[in-house]
């Protein structure tokens, strides 16, 4: 039996079995239900990072909404016009507006059927997301490249009878004490020369320093949907270096004819007219490395989306410019977005073949849909752990 | 301190048993409401594990938190039958209550629907489900929590196909055609015999494979936990048990409206009589009952829906009136809702309930249709044949062993949803391991086929 709104409140409690209460098999089996929301969400991870802004530090969550998971059954195709039995003062030919359909599931069975149901708003970390991209592409973790470059820091060495009070060893002062006691058998507790303090030397670890060029064409002929390709790829790549170093710094440089540097929150905005000159980025961007980094202590990257159409008298100038930037940095990749069908190799991507064959560290991948985007991530690290792990091999830290 | 209502049960039974009601014994236990949810969206107290009730329950508790619905009791039936109140019920809700389970217990001992589906076995459907659910913890142990996750997706997905007229316990098919029966031996065969002796036809050894199946079966979880070329025994076990409490369900769900109805009037017709309850209490428990029979909220004046309590007692005060308690005892012995609806909803009743049929148009308010009791009756039934679900059967298992499943789209006259029938069969690749083929229509009305293929799948 059950009745709609409005019943009266509890009067009397009767004797209840209290084991009821520990166990319920409901939140039990909603747990579960989560969690297969939350896998459901992990295989549409490139979709979610390209909707929201969340390149630069801003943000540690993205909201999700979620529909509750239906578990499905054979059904009707949806009756754009279904009837059904209602109860009340109506004649025939009336029209009821929305206003007034009691439109309340009742006791028990009801809602079952229907469609859609509540939405939930799920928050994921962005860590947890990586982690997650990285778990389901099997990247693995890139090696720092050592001896190239160095930088000093604090590490606790050693023990001395003297220092401040905050780095008192406790567990090594009572050994003194106990030593200094089983000499002699009547003796205080604790001297001050019992005491020991931690201390601290200044030693040199491997950089962990890192800088990344995002190069983006945005000429004419590429579209908002391309834009939206390469900041997803972007994001990755930026989430994939910051898993590594300590410290990144990204550049935004976006390029037609001219180049530019941009803030993060207009970068992607950012929509030229106008042909594609891919010198006049890649001059950009070894301007500001060569300004900005010392490849010596720090480990740069250049990553370039375009479409590919670049001038053709531009070949020699472009080449000269990414060679440049390529002995610079630790890796030159580069992205193709190519949405319209393409049958012959472009421009761009002979460049990069050909600055690749002289030896420098550099490559290229294309990307069609979101879906390439992880394909086209897994690709540039991969290259790039195999590089690392082949560096760093002969002088691997102990 | 008040007296507890268990020290009215027994006059209520002595009235009740005075009235002609006749049921198994029952067993009253008081529940906290958050259990009462569970039993409301499992259908039982205690149930296999599966993330879509979890959600389900969610969804109730958001209802019930907002105030929208409230449950007194869940009843089981059986020898003895069971029934769970909620422990928030007050007095005079707890004697409403009492004497409203006596309804419904003596539906389910003397219903023929229930009868058969109690012989059964659901008589001890609370202890079989208990030990389903027990087995089905064992197999998570033995087989790991996704295996058999997957396996109650495909069984409970298909929970609503079962066949009521083949019974729960049924034997595989015969393997072979039964041999031609021998013909007569009259005098003409024997004159035809005689005209050439070597022509005789000799009666081939060989005996003829039967079809498989040798008619569409609408038993697909029996079909496929017996025929499924490579499904482990305990799969088929899971399977088997979701079919059994289908069973059990089917006439819970045929007789809502009649059972409701019947439990409601015994519940108003006992207190009315019922001179040992002081005047408040019986007064609370009146107001009680107008809530649950009541047509539409109070603070509405028109449903889009039909309150089942209400139709079912308005029909069942009508019948009594009419024809006596015994016309009415006879009609509840046979009728399911089908019949009691299709024989006792007359045209004068809905009037009088202010029963009418709309449609909701695709852009636009809603429309109220013109009176017509017979299609008024078959709305509202429409939506109970067969769980309400879309007929589909299997029909054919091909040589490489493809199960190919049919939806007859004769009588729904609209084809199935592929999105989600596509889902369903991916469910059921997982446990047939063969390519499964669905034929439904398109919107157009035009055959289409699905088809699913493990290998590809993977």
């Amino acid at each position: 039996m059950s009745s709609g709104p409005g019943s009266e409140p509890p009067a009397v409690p009767n004797a209840v079995n209290d084991w009821y209460e520990l166990f319920s098999r409901g939140s039990r089996d909603w747990l579960r239900h989560s969690e297969k929301i939350r896998e459901a969400v992990r295989e549409h991870l490139p979709q979610i990072v390209a909707g929201s802004d969340i390149i630069n530090d801003g943000a540690r969550t993205v909201r999700v909404p979620v529909r509750m998971l239906e578990h499905y059954r054979f059904r009707l195709r949806s009756d754009s016009e279904p009837q059904g039995v209602g109860q009340g003062t109506a004649k025939p030919g009336d029209l009821l507006g929305p206003a007034n359909t009691g439109n309340k599931p009742g006791g028990k069975g009801a809602g079952g059927t229907e469609r859609g149901g509540p939405e939930l708003l799920l928050e994921f970390k962005i860590d947890d997301i990586i982690d997650w991209m990285w778990e389901e592409l099997r990247l693995p973790n890139l090696q720092p490249r050592v001896g190239q470059s160095e930088e000093s820091e604090w590490k606790r060495e050693g023990w001395d009878k003297r220092g401040a009070r905050s780095r008192l060893d406790r567990r090594r002062s009572l050994k003194e004490s106990v030593k200094r006691r089983g000499l002699k058998s009547s003796a205080p507790t604790f001297i001050d020369e019992d005491l020991r303090f931690r201390q601290l030397a200044r030693r040199r670890q491997p950089a962990l320093r890192a800088a990344v060029c995002f190069l983006l064409d945005v000429s004419a002929s590429m579209t908002e949907g391309d834009r939206q390709l390469a900041k997803t790829f972007f994001f990755w790549v930026a989430a994939g270096l910051r898993r590594q170093y300590r410290s990144l710094d990204i550049v935004f440089v976006a390029h037609t004819t001219e180049a530019w540097e941009f803030s993060e929150a207009d970068f992607f905005k950012v929509a030229g007219s106008g042909g594609t000159v891919a010198s006049a980025g890649l001059s950009k961007v070894r301007e500001i490395v060569s300004a900005r980094f010392d490849p010596g202590t720090c480990n740069v990257y250049l990553f370039y989306a375009s479409d590919g159409d670049n001038a053709v008298d531009d070949r020699e100038h472009a080449r000269t410019e990414l060679e440049g930037i390529a002995k610079l940095a630790r890796y030159a990749g580069y992205v193709e977005i190519s949405s319209g069908l393409r049958s012959s190799q472009s421009e761009t991507s002979r460049l990069f073949d050909a600055v690749g064959a002289t030896g420098l560290s550099s490559g290229r991948c294309s990307i069609r849909d979101a879906n390439d985007v992880a394909t086209a991530v897994r690709h540039f690290f991969t290259i790039e752990a195999q590089a690392a792990a082949a560096g760093a091999a002969p002088e691997a830290p102990p | 301190m008040k007296p507890d209502w268990r020290s009215h049960l027994p006059r209520l039974e002595d009235l009740a048993r005075e009235h002609g009601l006749i049921w198994s014994p029952v067993i009253f236990e008081a529940v906290p409401d958050s259990f009462m949810t569970e039993i409301a969206v499992y259908g039982l107290p205690v149930r296999m594990p599966h993330w879509s009730f979890g959600a389900r329950y969610i969804y109730q508790l958001l209802q019930r938190h907002m105030g929208y619905s409230r449950l007194f009791e869940v009843v089981f039936p059986g020898n003895p039958g069971r029934a769970y109140l909620a422990s928030s019920n007050g007095l005079a809700d707890n004697i409403l209550v009492a004497a409203h389970v006596l309804g419904h217990a003596d539906f389910s001992k003397n219903n023929l629907l229930f009868q058969r589906s109690q012989e059964q076995g659901s008589e001890h459907i609370i202890e079989h489900a208990a030990s389903h659910a027990r087995q089905i913890e064992r197999d998570i142990e033995s087989y790991g929590f996704n295996a058999v996750e997957k396996v109650l997706d495909a069984a409970l997905s298909l929970e609503q196909y079962i066949d009521l007229d083949c019974g729960l316990r049924r034997e595989r098919y015969p393997e072979y055609l039964p041999a031609p029966a021998p013909a007569p031996d009259d005098a003409f065969r024997s004159r035809f015999a005689s005209l050439d002796a070597d022509e005789q036809a000799i009666p081939s050894a060989r005996k003829l494979r039967a079809p498989l199946p040798p008619h569409p079966e609408k038993d697909l979880l029996w079909f496929i936990a017996t025929y499924a070329p490579e499904m482990e025994s305990w799969e088929r076990d899971i399977f088997l048990a979701v079919r059994a409490e289908s069973f059990y369900f089917y006439p819970v769900y045929a007789t809502q409206t009649m059972n409701e109805g019947w439990a409601s009037y015994w519940h108003a017709r006992l207190l009315r009589e019922a001179d040992f309850i002081a005047q408040d209490t019986y007064l609370d428990a009146i107001k009680c009952h107008s809530d649950v029979v009541r047509p539409i909220a109070a603070e509405e004046q028109i449903a889009l829906a039909v309150n089942p309590y209400h139709l079912g007692f308005t029909l069942w005060e009508e019948i009594i009136k009419e024809g006596g308690i015994d016309a009415a005892r006879q009609v509840m012995r046979e009728d399911d809702d089908f019949s009691f609806l299709r024989n006792h909803l007359t045209r004068k009743m809905a009037t009088d309930m202010g029963l009418f049929r709309y449609q909701k148009q695709s852009n636009g308010p809603v429309k109220v249709l013109a009176e017509d009791i017979d299609e008024l009756r078959e709305t509202l039934l429409h939506e109970k044949y067969n769980f309400g679900a879309p007929r589909v059967s299997v029909v054919e298992i091909r040589s490489n062993g493809t199960l190919v499943l049919e939806h007859n789209s004769e009588i729904d006259k609209r084809g199935l949803d592929t999105d989600g029938a596509r889902k369903v069969l991916e469910y059921v690749i997982h446990v047939w391991r063969r390519p499964v083929l669905l034929r439904t229509v398109d919107a157009a009305s035009k055959p289409v086929e699905i088809s699913m293929d493990p290998a590809a799948a993977h």
